[in-house]
């Protein structure tokens, strides 16, 4: 074996090694990587990909376990969003080929029941809004009180957008037991994506969801034209948010939107991301959500279940199409990692 | 017929955008008989688009 090869193993990394000071830190004692060292994970050399996985599919299964989490997820109110989020086929303000539609309460009950029926425990209802306002809400109170009433007991989230402290009130009230609203990427690249709210505004929100006692959800997209060093920055300003859960989308180029043309990430580049942002966040439920399909195809969603993930969103997105539900299932049951069952959640 | 992605004719040019992985993804949005721009609903396991001349298609119909 030759000096450089040597070094490539797994035992005989040098000290300062970046896998090695993880292993010690996150694997060992469940602490975050830092900034500094999540960008020289960034910057491994692509034949090092698969001892990162490795390392992160430990640290997955000693601080959170075996246990997935599937989620299934609805728009309730579709585009027509009067924000301007580059990425975003729902914003009204660029020519998308996307409607503004509305569900209606037997949508919703019919949408959480087909949920319920692949096992998730999770069911998000999520709205193209800057926030909501009283009509929204009204919605969202009479279609939790269907889906009870239908007998339906998945567990209800919400993503409603920017909210104020009666609304989360509010939410808390209904039973919303969790609240996503994404940070979507580094503090530094916000205002490049988004002009017309700041990132300082979102952050508000999720303090305000914390506070009131719901489960925090907040992740972002990769592949925006961010530096490797926002993703480090951005894994990390995640980390001190400390959300019960990240979900990790990887962009789907939209058309008409700002980013039509951007590429998408590269699939080695992807896994490369969903094993350093394990490693800033040990304990934290890690979603795989939009654009895996495209990024990373099937073998690759099996890599990132290994390498880190442990919560998935199945079937359909919002506006774009995934893979069946069952597909994902069968994945799920080939690599024997068991679902998260709704007795474990409440 | 119109191409349920851009809503340009079917036959008309090459469509690249329209054929690849990342329109695999996409509901149709433009309907197929006038490419008026359709109200699409996606749900967990399907979608349903309605055009306001030709009324309701849904991917349980598409795919039979
Ligand atoms: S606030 Fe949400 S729905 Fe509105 S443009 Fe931004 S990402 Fe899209």
């Amino acid at each position: 074996m030759t000096a450089a090869a040597d070094e490539r193993t797994h035992d005989s990394a040098p000290a300062d090694d970046v896998l090695a000071v993880a292993r010690e830190q996150v694997l060992e004692r469940g602490v975050g990587l830092t900034e500094q060292q999540v960008l020289e994970v960034l910057r491994l050399a692509d034949d090092r990909l698969d001892d990162l996985l490795a390392l992160a599919h430990e640290v997955r299964m000693r601080w959170c376990g075996p246990e997935v989490e599937v989620e299934g997820i609805i728009s309730l109110k579709t585009g027509g969003c009067p924000e301007d989020c580059h990425f975003c086929s729902q914003s009204g303000r660029f020519p998308t080929p996307v409607r503004s539609a509305w569900l209606d309460i037997p949508g919703l009950v019919e949408a959480a029941r087909q949920t319920a029926l692949t096992g998730a425990t999770e069911f998000c209802i999520v709205a193209a809004v800057r926030g909501p306002d009283a009509r929204l809400l009204s919605q969202v109170r009479d279609g939790i009180k269907a889906i009870r009433e239908s007998g339906n007991d998945i567990q209800i989230a919400c993503s409603l957008g920017m909210l104020t402290q009666e609304q989360v009130d509010e939410l808390v009230a209904m039973g919303v037991h969790r609240y996503n609203h994404n940070l979507e990427t580094a503090r530094s690249h916000f205002p490049n994506v988004v002009t017309t709210h700041s990132w300082e505004e979102r952050w508000d929100t999720l303090r305000m969801v914390r506070e009131a006692g719901m489960e925090v959800c907040s992740g972002g997209i990769l592949g925006m034209g961010e530096t490797a060093e926002q993703r480090a920055e951005f894994a990390v300003q995640l980390a001190e948010l400390d959300p019960h859960e990240v979900p990790m989308n990887f962009l789907i180029p939209q058309p008409g939107t700002p980013y039509e043309a951007y590429e998408p990430i590269e699939g080695r580049e992807a896994l490369k991301l969903v094993g350093a942002f394990r490693l800033a966040l040990p304990r934290t439920m890690l979603r795989f959500a939009g654009g895996r399909e495209l990024t990373l195809g099937d073998l690759g969603a099996e890599k990132g279940m290994l390498g880190g993930v442990n919560a998935i969103i199945v079937g359909n997105y919002l506006t774009n199409l995934g893979r069946p539900a069952q597909r994902d299932l069968d994945m799920l049951a080939d690599l024997k990692m068991p679902i998260k069952a709704l007795s474990d959640t409440l | 017929m119109y191409c349920v992605h851009c809503g340009r004719p079917d036959a008309e040019g090459e469509h690249p955008g329209c054929r690849g992985p990342r329109a695999a993804l996409e509901p149709p949005r433009f309907c197929p008989d006038c490419a008026r721009r359709m109200v699409v609903q996606v749900t967990p396991v399907g979608w349903s688009a309605r055009c306001s001349r030709h009324g309701d298609t849904t991917s349980a119909a598409r795919t039979g």
